[in-house]
């Protein structure tokens, strides 16, 4: 007794730091549960069109995305090197487009199906014709609201 | 000394999960997707043709592309880099020219009466072979001339960009230069490939 009364006198008590990396740790677990996670993995190559008029896009979970571009190299001796539709994780041909559609909005709420937007991000380099198909194919499954995504840039 | 040992200092514990969240905070992109915001019209019931909606000429604009991505507007060739002013000139018809869209007056909230082309229609046309950065650089410059248009309209009567003003006057401003861009294939409005 009399020895701890003497380390008493000496230091004062240290100050208990063992919970605050358990905080830590609950505000590193917050943020990976709230940051979202890449969609898909991508199996065709997009390098976005660019533009200055941006809209941020908003609301993520009443977004669907279709992607339009080359296959990766991995792919290419499957697919060939030809524009290629990529829904969800798999490859698509544009007629798969509007079963798509009307797969993702019947999942989705009632109230939020008819706000559903279609975000088209495609290629660059990417020839209209294709394009031109998939906004067909998207008028016919009355996803009738659409991006197209793009990156920001200067003024020419 | 083996008493010492048996209490390990954990405050630098501490420093080593705030490195690890700075870490993940920094290198997490928080992918935030942007781009331009366009509607479709909707389908044309199945046994119906296309048909030519009956627009007067002087109401339509017409951008048509080709496969070499150059621009063809209203029956002229021109450079990207013009299409903005070509095309604010024709929505906004100042000089009241009889070649471009027709005005009607309308009284408006906050801002009184003015004069507003509202039939007037942007089309877009393009070849199968157009790229599509070019097509969403037309886009792009439509959208242009529509924010400049509403901007300049926003200095004028409230003094203040378009942005700064509220929910009210976005909306007048926006019932004054409606977008009109048609997203309809280009042989709904008459013109061919």
């Amino acid at each position: 007794m009399a020895q701890i009364r003497k380390k008493e006198k000496k230091e004062a008590p240290a100050l208990s730091t063992s919970s605050l990396p358990d905080i830590i740790f609950m505000l590193l677990f917050f943020f990976m549960a709230v940051t979202t996670m890449k969609e898909v993995t991508y199996k065709v190559r997009v390098t976005t069109p660019s533009a200055t008029e941006l809209q941020k896009l908003e609301n993520k979970s009443l977004v669907r995305y279709i992607y339009v571009g080359e296959p990766m190299p991995e792919f290419r001796e499957q697919f060939g090197s030809s524009t290629r539709i990529q829904l969800n994780d798999q490859f698509a041909d544009v007629s798969e487009i509007e079963s798509f559609i009307t797969l993702e909005r019947s999942a989705m709420k009632e109230e939020d199906q008819n706000v559903m937007t279609v975000s088209l991000k495609a290629d660059k380099d990417t020839k209209m014709g294709i394009v031109t198909d998939i906004k067909q194919a998207l008028r016919r499954a009355y996803a009738l609201k659409i991006v197209y995504q793009a990156g920001a840039r200067k003024a020419f | 000394m083996a008493r010492k040992l048996n209490e390990i200092n954990a405050s630098s514990m501490a420093d080593i999960s705030f490195l690890l969240l700075i870490f993940f905070l920094v290198t997490t992109s928080m992918n935030v997707s942007t781009g331009l915001t366009r509607r479709l019209p909707p389908p044309l019931p199945p046994d119906q043709q296309p048909q030519d909606i009956d627009i007067n000429k002087r109401n339509l604009f017409v951008v048509k592309i080709n496969s070499q991505n150059q621009l063809l507007v209203q029956g002229e060739e021109l450079d990207i880099r013009d299409l903005k002013e070509k095309a604010k000139e024709f929505i906004k018809n100042a000089a009241n020219d009889p070649n471009m869209p027709a005005k009607y007056q309308k009284e408006f909230d906050l801002i009184g009466t003015m004069e507003y082309t509202k039939e007037h229609v942007i089309s877009v046309g393009n070849d199968v072979d157009t790229q599509y950065q070019a097509y969403i650089d037309v886009q792009n410059e439509l959208v242009a001339a529509y924010n400049e248009l509403r901007n300049e309209l926003a200095q004028d009567k409230f003094g203040k960009s378009f942005e700064e003003c509220d929910e009210r006057q976005q909306k007048v401003l926006q019932e004054v230069y409606p977008q009109k861009i048609s997203e309809a294939e280009p042989k709904n409005y008459g013109g061919g490939k």
